[in-house]
């Protein structure tokens, strides 16, 4: 299965074939298990965690609410150290700034490190439509791009497959038939990927966090190929969502000992690398040239309104591990690249349109993903808040099905009336326009058995 | 002699309309905790279906009458239900800066303040001492906005462990029972497979039935165990301590 575009089919339909997969359901429960438990194990070794969540809440308002000035910092400090920065307003504008780097250059071979920012933009595809040849480097993310999917978790991308499922993604680059052992696949695969590192012309990763004050690109990584696609290649280009970006290194301090624990329950991870610059000239290693691509693409509308702190999201993926919802259907169901609640956010506010505004819709407002999230983002205020906004444009049926329901239960007689006429049953779950309202609850489930007289009628009369 | 001291019963429309049992049940518990109690008449429903629709207007329009009728009444409101004690509680404020006046807004700061979810209730105020010691063993099922909006979490166990000798943990202890309004039947496929998940760690515990604080988790998990003929038995916390202290069964 791979992500279901949104303008196909409702999500509905999408949720409805996800949960319907035995194997997807089993690889979920088992990898969001580990990682949420993982995560509350590593939440221990903080004497305090609810403290330093207030405070990397409190620092991301800050940075938020000097944006512009921090971005111009850090490119500032970037330029100085001979990066070439670039500032693109839309994902065309951004794939535009990296095919034409490429096509300048002569780049013909690109190796990439896990960016789900490159995943938004289409940049894989751009690339391609210019005959240059992508190699995705972080081992889930080459897995889901041999068996042509997407990503279904921002930090696990091949979460939805299990151990034979990805055998048979690297089956298909190998001469010798491969087992299904994880340290044998990723010997494979390391050996495969090496000659791809040394052969690149360009190397594309994301950006974890950039800190303004010095002007460096952090990326935060466990196999190693995010410093090979960084360094090994003559040509660096880095793609920063513009919200991604922090003032010092003391607040970077901060999100890192929440990052890697949020996400993988690891208090570092294998790598942490700090980028400034292209490689001086008494140092022997490292790109010739380094590019920033700092992406907008819709953020800069969210800045200022209720949704602001929607970019204080650091993608550590938490929120998805958290999830039930996430946990029965997995990623694709979402229909665009972020999954999970964080997704069920940022689905509508980037893409804007009717199927997209939908996606607000998959989650039961259960508050787990509030919970989780390691810089305390209220995710599910947010989804209501989405839903108001969803409502002003719902179907004049769906208005008037929610305007005489509000009619009706506004008044204690005729809200006595409509239990009277045992309607509650199913109306009082779905006064609106949803069609076989009642078929979608007993397809599934037993419908209560309703009484014949209301507790308050029955109350009175035990009382006379 | 000491007057009575008043208590109001906000049934929720659920119990209302299809769990009357849960609203007797909670009555006797107030009567044996010394209140004598009433019904507000004109209270009718929270307005929380509209308002976790997103149809936040027609939520304001159900949620006044029943704001008022609690208003009136002047005394400490007990809600045998998490998730509509949350919406009196803290959405209500939302609600009402959205669409409403000073006047609503002190009529709800006034009402929250006397509004306890059930368990918080008979915790604070001393549950009624229980004559038997149930000896069938039960797993409670927490809801979701009492746990985390109005983080009640201890009160509804600990009272459960006055009446219940036998009580169980389940694997997916606070994990969403796939309800959520609206969402179960917007998405009803993902909210049975919610269900399921839920019910196979309750099952999985071995005991012989499910307690929650909120008769809709309930509707949603006791409908889905009986399409799945699962050999589980469904019951509000109200319910257990009723049976336990005195009613008959």
């Amino acid at each position: 299965m791979t992500v279901i575009p949104i303008e196909e089919l409702t999500l509905r339909q999408r949720t409805a074939v996800a949960v319907d997969e035995p194997r997807l359901r089993i690889s979920l429960e088992r990898a969001t298990d580990t990682l949420s438990s993982r995560q509350s194990t590593a939440y221990g070794q903080f004497a305090d965690p609810e403290r330093l969540r207030s405070a990397a809440r409190a620092a991301k308002a800050q940075v938020l609410s000097r944006l512009p000035d921090v971005l111009e910092q850090l490119a500032d400090r970037l330029e100085a150290s001979g990066v070439v920065v670039h500032w693109a307003s839309t994902d065309r504008e951004a794939c535009d700034v990296v095919t034409t780097i490429a096509m300048e250059r002569g780049v013909r071979r690109v190796v990439k490190s896990k960016s789900m920012l490159t995943e938004e933009i289409g940049l894989n595809q751009a690339l391609d439509g210019i005959g240059v040849e992508v190699t995705e480097t972080d081992l889930g993310e080459w897995i889901i791009q041999l068996a042509g999917e997407t990503p279904s978790h921002i930090i696990v991308p091949a979460i939805h497959r299990d151990r034979a499922q990805c055998r048979d993604a690297l089956q298909t680059v190998s001469d010798e038939p491969l087992g299904d052992a994880p340290q044998d696949l990723a010997a494979f695969a390391r050996e495969a990927l090496r000659s791809r590192f040394l052969a690149a012309d360009m190397g594309i990763s994301g950006v974890n966090f950039a800190v303004a004050e010095s002007g460096s690109l952090i990326l935060v990584t466990n196999e190693g190929n995010g410093r090979l696609t960084t360094s090994v290649p003559p040509i660096h280009v880095a793609m920063l969502g513009m919200e991604r970006v922090l003032e010092s290194w003391d607040q970077l301090d901060l999100f890192l000992a929440l990052l890697t624990r949020a996400a993988t329950g690891q208090p570092i991870t294998t790598y942490v690398s700090a980028i400034t610059g292209p490689a001086q000239a008494e140092e022997g290693e490292g790109p010739e040239e380094v590019h920033v691509v700092i992406v907008d693409n819709g953020r800069s509308e969210i800045l200022g309104t209720e949704f602001t702190e929607m970019l204080a999201c650091i993608r550590c993926g938490a929120c998805l591990n958290a999830c039930p919802v996430y946990r029965v259907t997995g990623g694709h169901a979402y229909g665009w690249v972020y999954p999970g609640p964080m997704g069920a956010v940022l689905t509508p506010l980037l893409l804007e349109s009717e199927a997209a505004g939908e996606v607000a819709d998959a989650s039961s407002l259960c508050g787990a993903c509030w919970e989780a999230c390691p810089v305390g983002i209220p995710l599910q205020d947010m989804l209501l808040a989405l839903r108001r906004r969803q409502a002003e444009e719902a179907t004049l049926a769906e208005r008037t099905a929610w305007r005489v329901w509000a009619a009706a239960w506004s008044r204690p007689s005729t809200y006595r009336a409509s239990l009277r006429t045992g309607a509650i049953a199913t109306g009082m779950f779905d006064p609106s326009s949803l069609r076989g309202p009642v078929r979608r609850w007993s397809d599934g489930r037993e419908m209560p058995k309703v009484p014949k007289r209301s507790f308050r009628q029955q109350w009175k009369e035990s009382r006379q | 002699m000491q007057p009575v001291p008043e208590v109001s019963l906000f049934p929720t429309c659920i119990v209302d309309a299809v769990k009357p049992e849960i609203g007797f049940a909670t009555a006797h518990i107030l009567e044996r905790m010394g209140y004598a109690v009433a019904v507000p008449d004109a209270a009718t429903c929270c307005g929380q279906p509209a308002w976790n629709a997103g149809h936040a207007e027609a939520a304001a329009e159900v949620a006044r009458t029943t704001l008022e009728a609690l208003a009136e009444t002047g005394q400490e409101i007990v809600v045998p239900a998490g998730s509509c004690a949350t919406m009196i509680r803290v959405f209500w404020r939302e609600l009402f800066e959205l669409h409403g006046d000073a006047e609503d807004r002190e009529l709800v700061a006034n009402v929250a303040a006397r509004t306890f979810e059930l368990s918080e209730f008979m915790d604070a105020r001393g549950a009624p001492n229980g004559d038997i010691d149930d000896p069938e063993s039960v797993v409670y099922h927490r809801s979701c906005h009492m746990q985390r909006e109005l983080d009640i979490v201890e009160q509804p166990e600990a009272v459960l462990d006055t009446y219940i000798a036998d009580r169980r943990r389940s694997a997916s202890e606070g994990r969403c029972c796939g309800f959520g309004g609206m969402f179960s039947i917007k998405l009803p496929e993902a909210s049975v497979a919610m269900a399921d998940e839920v019910l196979d760690s309750l099952a999985a515990t071995g005991a012989a039935r499910v307690v929650s604080c909120d008769a809709s988790c309930l509707m949603q998990l006791e409908g889905r165990a009986a399409r799945r003929g699962m050999d589980l038995a469904f019951v509000h916390l109200a319910e257990v301590a009723d049976r336990a202290t005195g009613s008959p069964t």
